[in-house]
């Protein structure tokens, strides 16, 4: 044997065989190295490293989603496999017509008119951006833009959007861990890889989130998610027996090797930099460009993208049901020197693997060159049911295909979870909450983001409708992004998220219960019809292993279910990133993120022409507060600038919710809506704000007339609440009775009128407590992020 | 029925703004082919089949070395022949964004020694130091570009550009194209004057937006034209009066017009 290497397994001590998971970054559990060792006791052999690898990839908690689908004891209630329990079994009940295919492919796909549909996925770059920001973020861009091209038989990637969580830009230098970077660092780098990907990829970025928190510092969060467009009829594939399997795009290098078992354990100060690919648009442009043409000629029967685990698992998962055999030797590299086993499972960028069938293959590589595209026959789809790799003439693995896709043993884990008691606030309500309002407007959670949104081009392909900056000045934060994807259509479609770490502190379940509940009022703001709202979960967390932790995840599945089945929003698509850890050298502790939950939203708006904005129109309209306002300021912006958590977190009540959204979306199709705004990180206050600035227009608000607020007696938490299901709404006086007539029943309070350049909120006793230039807000709001 | 006219918009590794080039185009009633540049190098397309020219925005072999130099070279080295011919039959170019850093590359702009041999302009880094994406006002001040014969003296666009800082070789250049009538757009505030950043936001010399050359049958420009033809893509257009047709049309229209009577 010349190019592999033999490990002994067969004879290993249980203690030998975590040894070798160690030292190999397999990332494998003793329980799973039994399993390996039990099948090549049944092979008479031992593996060799190529094989090794193979399991470790397919098996990794990154490719396989072993905790969501594994059995967990949750305070003492069995739970066979979570994800099936709550995410995938909320869909099935909800039983979308709409809905083409789900969980099974690359990404989620839905219906957009009689000739295309969209694909929706989001992903997740985290370690790789802790370590190597700006290569972090750009191949993690790249990589969701490859699910993208790589779902069904391919799609056009027609939007990006994309949330961040960082560490505070002013996070104190002699506080950072040990061979951590600096939260401005990562951030100034993942801004610019992802601009410089998205950008280059002609794809608008239209629509995203900053948050800053210091549970980030040491482990930021880069969520990256890109839309696409694709025929009806180009939304499955089905590898045939005797296919040829063809590569195309980047050549394969040492970048990105163990990027998929890497992500499966917390990082420290000794990662590895070579874990982080090496991203190159331009390749991927040309592969897109290539591989559209092939698909609308009918040259292949299934694509897939490289991603984690590289060719191991692009090849893995097509051959699940033909088996394959591969040359390795064939595989084109950025420089010589691979071993095999590397060439197997680097994760180099910009690699496609196709199914072609033989008579098809020389007019695919025909088209292939043209684009100068290189492309390479490395295999076939045998039929043999066996995963076989060669190097020349030399075999290196034989592998069972169905040992590789479920001969592991399934996870056994332990949750438990014992409600909160954080300190409640003891401070009193300040006379004037104009200082109040504007620390608000300066978190830089909520502040301006103009500065990255610019550098994004979110209006490339000429289809964007409804913008991330909008108002008088195309500077006030919009809701939902919307834009036409077939600029000879008036159908769009509209992009939005949501996301609360701070709510999670307190409780998962509310902290997703909310999420979903932004994501999807986001939509409605802009014009989306609530009964097609299709929705992705996006999980990030820390270890599984710690009850506690696992607990939340559980809880947070659990509201995803609860809410998504009566919101009758399914969810298409879904990804979790689990041990996002720090193991700190010098203190020995692992620092876990705070449970991360981003719920993302897409909806197909039949006619782009209903849609409104954010931005105040007119003077002497009315505003509207649709929805109630309840003592919820548990994880608000607003007890977290007076140095609490606090415990009332938002809560949801699904049922109205979906009625609320029924009757906004009822308002804004019949043109009764001039601005809407929905309420949510710092609250009805901070929405005034932004209303009034972006439209350069003030406002006289009461908050005596705000419904809901019996007993709640404090004019700062009525102004600063966080209660979900909340819109503020600008109506033409002609339009009141209208207005008001689809509202009879259901909590919307004329509260004020837009006026002057002032934002004067009068409380409780008629006294003004807010009286601010909008200017000054604006300042406040923008200034922070300006240039940082 | 009068023959559609054809245009061809060019494409390579890295264009992108092609879709809609293409769709602004066929608005007007053209029929717009997208080709890939190697189907002209290897001569299965013959360029004087076509009557106008575009090449979209984008990052053109990722605008290594320097924006829209690789393309550029194509062209010169490759293509110069074909598209020498195509200039001297008076034939129209239109170069958006990346577009119009290749123009400029090849000497096809400012074009006062024909095919320049020597780059009498370029498009340098925005002095803010980054890529941004923003509407400006424009005004249009040539009477010689064919694109812009009779439309409106302001308009509105969005620029997305990181390199698009306009500067002339020397003083007696920038004089030449104020002269000679080949500013075709200056940018300006809401009121039409002229501005400071952001209205002005590359830091062009000039404010100069966008160039014709000579004969007023090639025009380059930053903004983007194709990204404004509809009413909704405008960033205001929930609150303010507007026409159905987005201000970037009239310059496809007058194009695709003109070669239709003229070419």
């Amino acid at each position: 044997m010349k190019n592999v290497k033999i490990i002994g397994i067969l004879k290993a001590s249980d203690k030998k065989l975590l040894a070798i998971s160690k030292s190999g970054l397999l990332s494998l559990t003793l329980a799973e190295m039994k399993a390996v060792k039990n099948y090549f006791k049944k092979e008479k052999r031992d593996p060799t490293d190529v094989e090794l690898e193979t399991i470790a990839q397919t098996w990794s908690e990154h490719c396989k989603h072993k905790t969501f689908r594994g059995i967990i004891n949750y305070n003492g209630k069995k739970i066979d496999n979570l994800l099936k329990q709550t995410v995938i079994k909320a869909t099935n009940k909800i039983n979308k017509s709409w809905c083409v295919s789900v969980f099974t492919d690359n990404a989620g796909i839905i219906k957009f008119d009689e000739k295309n549909c969209v694909a929706f996925k989001v992903e997740t770059h985290n370690h790789p951006s802790a370590i190597e920001p700006y290569g972090g973020a750009g191949t993690g861009i790249g990589g969701v833009i490859r699910d993208i091209l790589g779902v069904g038989l391919g799609a056009k990637p027609v939007l990006n959007t994309d949330v961040f969580c960082f560490g505070p830009l002013d996070y104190p230098e002699e506080k950072m861990l040990e061979g951590t970077l600096h939260p401005k660092r990562i951030f100034k780098g993942v801004v610019s890889g992802v601009r410089d990907y998205g950008n280059r990829m002609g794809i608008p970025t239209a629509n995203g989130a900053v948050i800053f928190e210091e549970g980030y510092t040491c482990n930021p969060l880069v969520y990256c998610g890109t839309v696409g467009l694709m025929p009806a009829g180009a939304c499955f594939k089905k590898v045939r027996k005797g296919d040829i399997i063809v590569s195309l795009g980047g050549r394969t290098g040492r970048d990105g090797i163990h990027g998929a078992t890497f992500s499966s354990i917390a990082l420290d100060k000794d990662t590895e930099v070579s874990a982080v690919q090496i991203g190159n648009p331009i390749m991927e442009k040309k592969v897109q460009d290539a591989l559209l043409q092939a698909r609308d000629l009918g040259l292949y029967n299934a694509i897939t993208d490289c991603g984690a685990g590289g060719y191991s698992s692009a090849v893995g998962e097509m051959a699940e049901e033909t088996g394959a055999r591969v040359y390795l030797d064939r595989v084109p590299l950025k420089y010589p020197g691979l071993t095999p086993w590397e060439i197997w499972v680097s994760e180099a960028q910009e690699r496609m693997v196709f199914a072609v069938p033989p008579e098809k293959l020389s007019e695919i590589m025909k088209i292939f060159a043209r684009e100068n595209a290189e492309a390479v026959v490395i295999g076939e789809f045998s039929g043999t049911g066996r995963l076989e790799l060669f190097y020349g003439r030399e075999r290196l693995a034989d592998l069972d295909m169905k040992f590789i896709h479920d001969g592991g043993p399934r996870f056994k884990l332990n949750a438990s979870w014992k409600e909160k008691k954080l300190p409640e606030p003891d401070f009193p309500c300040p006379l004037d909450l104009g200082p109040a309002l504007e620390k608000i407007l300066s978190d830089p959670s909520v502040a301006s983001k103009e500065w990255i949104i610019r550098q994004y081009d979110h209006e490339v392909q000429g289809g964007s409708v409804i913008k991330p900056l909008q108002g008088a000045e195309n500077d006030g934060p919009g809701d939902a992004a919307v834009a036409r994807p077939v600029l000879t259509s008036l159908k769009g479609v509209a992009v939005a998220n949501g996301i609360n770490p701070r709510y999670g502190m307190i409780d998962p379940y509310w902290m997703a219960a909310s999420n979903i509940d932004e994501a999807v009022r986001n939509i409605i703001a802009v014009g989306g019809d609530p009964d097609k709202i299709a929705i992705l979960d996006n999980f990030c967390w820390g270890s599984p292993d710690k009850p506690e932790e696992l607990a939340g995840l559980v809880r947070a599945s659990r509201a995803c279910y609860d809410i998504a089945t009566v919101y009758g929003t399914p969810f298409i698509s879904g990804k979790d990133s689990l041990n996002n850890e720090y193991a700190d050298v010098n203190s020995g502790k692992k620092i876990a993120i705070p449970g991360t939950l981003l719920v993302s939203s897409i909806c197909v708006l039949e006619d782009i022409r209903v849609c409104v904005t954010m931005d105040f129109k007119k003077e002497g309209n009315l505003v509207y507060l649709v929805g109630r306002t309840f003592d919820e300021m548990g994880g608000s912006v607003y007890l977290k600038n007076n140095g609490f958590i606090g415990n009332t977190v938002p809560r949801v009540n699904a049922v109205n919710a979906k009625k609320i959204f029924s009757l906004m979306h009822k308002a804004i199709k019949q043109g009764f809506v001039r601005a809407c705004h929905d309420c949510s990180d710092g609250g009805l206050g901070t929405a005034l704000a932004e209303m009034a600035f972006a439209g350069g227009l003030g406002a006289n608000i009461y908050l005596d007339r705000v419904p809901g607020v019996a007993g709640l007696a404090r004019e700062d938490y009525i102004l600063f609440s966080e209660s979900n299901t909340r819109f503020l709404v600008e109506v033409e006086k002609k339009n009141r009775k209208k207005f008001e007539a689809l509202f009879r029943k259901f909590p919307a309070a004329n509260i004020g009128i837009t006026y002057g350049e002032r934002l004067v909120v009068h409380g409780l006793d008629g006294r003004a407590v807010v009286s601010e230039d909008i200017k000054k807000l604006k300042e406040a709001w923008q200034s922070p992020l300006r240039d940082p | 029925m009068a023959k559609k006219v054809k245009v061809i918009v060019i494409r390579t590794a890295g264009t992108n703004c092609d879709y809609e080039t293409v769709n602004a185009f066929k608005l007007c009633g053209a029929e717009a082919e997208l080709v890939h540049i190697n189907r002209l190098l290897d001569k299965e397309v013959e360029l004087m089949d076509y009557r106008i020219l575009a090449l979209p925005g984008g990052f053109s072999y990722g605008d290594d070395v320097a924006s829209g130099k690789i393309l550029a070279n194509e062209i010169q080295y490759r293509l110069l022949d074909a598209v020498s011919k195509f200039v001297s039959a008076k034939r129209l170019i239109i170069g958006i964004c990346n577009g119009f850093q290749v123009l400029v590359k090849t000497g096809l702009l400012p074009g006062l020694d024909g095919i320049d041999k020597k780059e009498y302009t370029t498009l340098f880094n925005n002095d803010s130091g980054k890529f941004e994406d923003r509407w400006v006002y424009l005004k249009n001040t040539s009477k010689r570009c064919v694109f812009t014969k009779g439309t409106k003296e302001l308009i509105y666009l969005p620029v997305a550009h990181g390199e698009g800082k306009f500067l002339t070789l020397d003083k007696k250049t920038l004089d030449y194209l104020k002269k000679n009538d080949m500013v075709v757009f200056r940018y300006v505030n809401e009121k039409g004057e002229n501005a400071g950043y952001p209205a002005n936001p590359n830091g062009s010399v000039d404010a100069i937006a966008g160039i014709c050359n000579p004969g007023g049958n090639i025009l380059g420009l930053m903004p983007h034209p194709e990204r404004f033809v509809s009413r909704y893509t405008h960033p205001r257009w929930t609150r303010e009066k507007l026409p159905e047709e987005g201000d970037g049309l009239a310059l496809f229209r007058n194009a695709v017009e003109f070669a239709g009577k003229n070419l």
